[in-house]
């Protein structure tokens, strides 16, 4: 998988009622209204800025907080094309994962808000083209990988029947 | 407080969350491993069951793999505030009944503590609910974590999920609280020490004579914030507490799971609490812990007891020992939400209710009350909260110009009766 974009930069420790609010989240399943809202605490025009693929950059622990699946889906509504992250809290990578959201573990120091960057998955590097710079990715657990294959766990699902996850062992 | 840090070895002793994976999954397992586990419990929300149920149409599912080991909660927006979550809260409803599986409707309380009351769960379990605070029923030696909406149909559909084995880092607490320092007081004390990622995709053991000493309301509200240090489960060994609090739910027989003498542990953090003040997490993150002596006379216009962290009896009972016979600061909204009908009626039993009630307190639905931002309270722009839940984010109450200071019920108590955030010790002598 390669995406394209650009970089919106936000900080540490971004968690899923600043992805989005609960205010909103319990009220509807429309992602498309729900992605409108998507950051609007830490930057409230964040929608408006977005050009399809671009990327959300943010440092440790991105998506902590609530379990809600709406914060990878709202984001994936929203156009983003992948979350960046030094780390990511666990139950947010497991959802962006199972939504078939892509998420990328790397050092985010090397990228400023702005940069165009080229991401390719299964080469596992980021070219960052405004810096000329490359980024290694640290790589996805097999099992992730097969999820996200198979385009989400509900897919997973509807091709086998249940978890299948023999070929990795 | 010291840390030490093991460096790894070949050895085969396991942690408690080893050993229950390993029961769930026929094979000894050790950290960093991958398995396809048993569920034996599944719980959702009405923030989170509306996204599963659209997952498990999408899956294909047709029956939920055993409608007696699941149910679903109406707790976060009870009752509905407005049509939309009226609309998802029905679908709830509809689904419930049509795959004959255990609906606790508005007013029943909130999923945190229904589940134990359940006693569906005890020690040894394995279960998955759509709420970042399923931890919580690690106080009774469960396994228990948060996943979302798609991972809970795919559970509720095979009755199985998959999981990365996680390191533990071991939390030994040693003395006795003092007077007027409470369980909250100790879990906000680590999350400040460890930070909020500090424990990301581990599990945290807590042990030692301080949990020991804890009522088993006190381990809840211990095992409940061990998400907001990134931990996907906060674990506690089972003792007669835990047994004698189980019998009055059910007959059911768990055995006890202790971790063995040569487990390994990621990292080993010591703690003497014997000289620990009551804390507060100040805005906006939970880990901006301070103790209570640092922000006394901030202004507070909002007061809240209740939530998944602290509406238990004890709670209420703490609150309303401070509050008898006096008057809630007249610029302070003091909010109760009990966290069951049980509770809320033990409560009324016990005459702390009338209590509260008393002294000014508006009681809410049992449920999540005003702590998520969906209805019962939101705060104004530029308001202070003080609240008993686990969360402290901006926006969190629904209102991101507001601040919320997260402390114990008596910490709370305190400050609604001086309209500014307040020492409980100066209202409580000895702990009750
Ligand atoms: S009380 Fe608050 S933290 Fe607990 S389940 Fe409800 S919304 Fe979540």
């Amino acid at each position: 998988m390669e995406l394209q974009g650009k970089a919106h930069k936000f900080g540490n420790d971004v968690n899923t009622d600043y992805i989005i609010s609960g205010k909103y989240k319990f009220k509807t399943l429309d992602m498309q209204e729900l992605a409108k809202h998507v950051m609007e605490d830490l930057d409230p025009n964040f929608y408006q800025k977005i050009n399809r693929g671009d990327f959300i950059v943010a440092g440790t622990n991105f998506g902590c907080g609530s379990s809600r699946e709406q914060a990878p889906l709202a984001i994936k509504h929203a156009n983003i094309g992948a979350v960046l992250a030094k780390s990511f809290a666990r139950i947010f990578y497991r959802n962006a994962i199972n939504t078939g959201l892509p998420v990328v573990e790397c050092n985010t120091d090397l990228i400023d808000s702005g940069d165009e960057l080229h991401v390719d998955l299964a080469e596992g590097v980021i070219k960052n083209k405004t810096k000329g710079t490359e980024i290694p990715i640290k790589p996805l657990p097999q099992v992730m990988i097969k999820i996200l294959n198979d385009g989400g766990l509900a897919s997973h699902f509807k091709k086998y029947g249940g978890f299948n996850f023999d070929q990795e062992g | 407080m010291k840390t030490t840090t093991e460096e790894r070895g070949i050895n085969l002793g396991q942690t408690i969350i080893e050993k229950i994976l390993s029961a769930h999954s026929n094979k000894h397992v050790q950290a960093n491993e991958i398995v396809v586990a048993d569920v034996d419990f599944i719980m959702g929300q009405d923030g989170t069951s509306p996204l599963a149920i659209r997952a498990f149409q999408e899956m294909g599912g047709s029956d939920v793999f055993d409608p007696n080991r699941v149910a679903l909660v109406i707790d976060h927006s009870a009752p509905s505030p407005n049509e939309g979550v009226s609309a998802l809260h029905k679908l709830m409803r509809e689904f419930a009944r049509a795959k004959g599986v255990r609906l606790y409707d508005i007013g029943e309380g909130v999923c945190h503590q229904l589940v134990p009351e359940s006693g569906m769960v005890g020690p040894g379990s394995l279960v998955i609910g759509a709420d970042s605070h399923t931890c919580t029923y690690g106080a009774l030696n469960a396994f228990s974590t948060g996943v979302g909406s798609t991972d809970l149909a795919g559970g509720l559909i095979s009755g199985k999920m998959w999981f990365k084995v996680p390191e533990t880092i071991k939390f030994v607490c040693h003395g006795r609280l003092p007077a007027g320092v409470y369980a909250k007081d100790l879990i906000l004390y680590l999350i400040g020490d460890v930070t909020a990622d500090g424990a990301t995709y581990m599990a945290a053991e807590y042990t030692g004579e301080a949990i020991a000493a804890l009522s088993m309301e006190g381990r809840f509200t211990v095992a409940n914030m061990a998400v907001e240090m990134g931990a996907k489960a906060g674990l506690m060994e089972a003792d007669e507490k835990t047994f004698a609090w189980l019998a009055r739910y059910t007959d059911r027989k768990f055995s006890p799971v202790v971790p063995d003498a040569d487990a390994h542990y990621a990292l080993v953090k010591e703690y003497d609490v014997s000289k620990l003040e009551p804390q507060v997490a100040k805005p906006h993150r939970v880990d901006n812990v301070c103790p209570v002596t640092d922000v006394v006379g901030t202004p507070v216009q909002q007061a809240v007891i209740g939530t998944c962290t602290n509406g238990r009896l004890e709670d209420l009972a703490v609150a309303a020992k401070i509050l008898a016979g006096r008057k809630v600061h007249p610029d302070v909204r003091l909010i109760v939400a009990p966290a069951s009908r049980r509770i809320y009626l033990e409560a009324i039993d016990l005459g702390v209710l009338q209590e509260l009630i008393k002294a000014g307190a508006a009681v809410v639905t049992p449920g999540c009350g005003p702590c998520v931002g969906t209805h019962n309270g939101i705060p104004s722009d530029g308001e202070n909260v003080i609240s008993t839940a686990n969360r402290n984010f901006k926006g969190r109450m629904g209102n991101s110009n507001a601040n919320i200071y997260l402390a114990s019920p008596a910490t709370v108590a305190a400050s609604a009766l001086t309209g500014k955030i307040t020492d409980p010790r100066e209202y409580i002598k000895e702990n009750i």
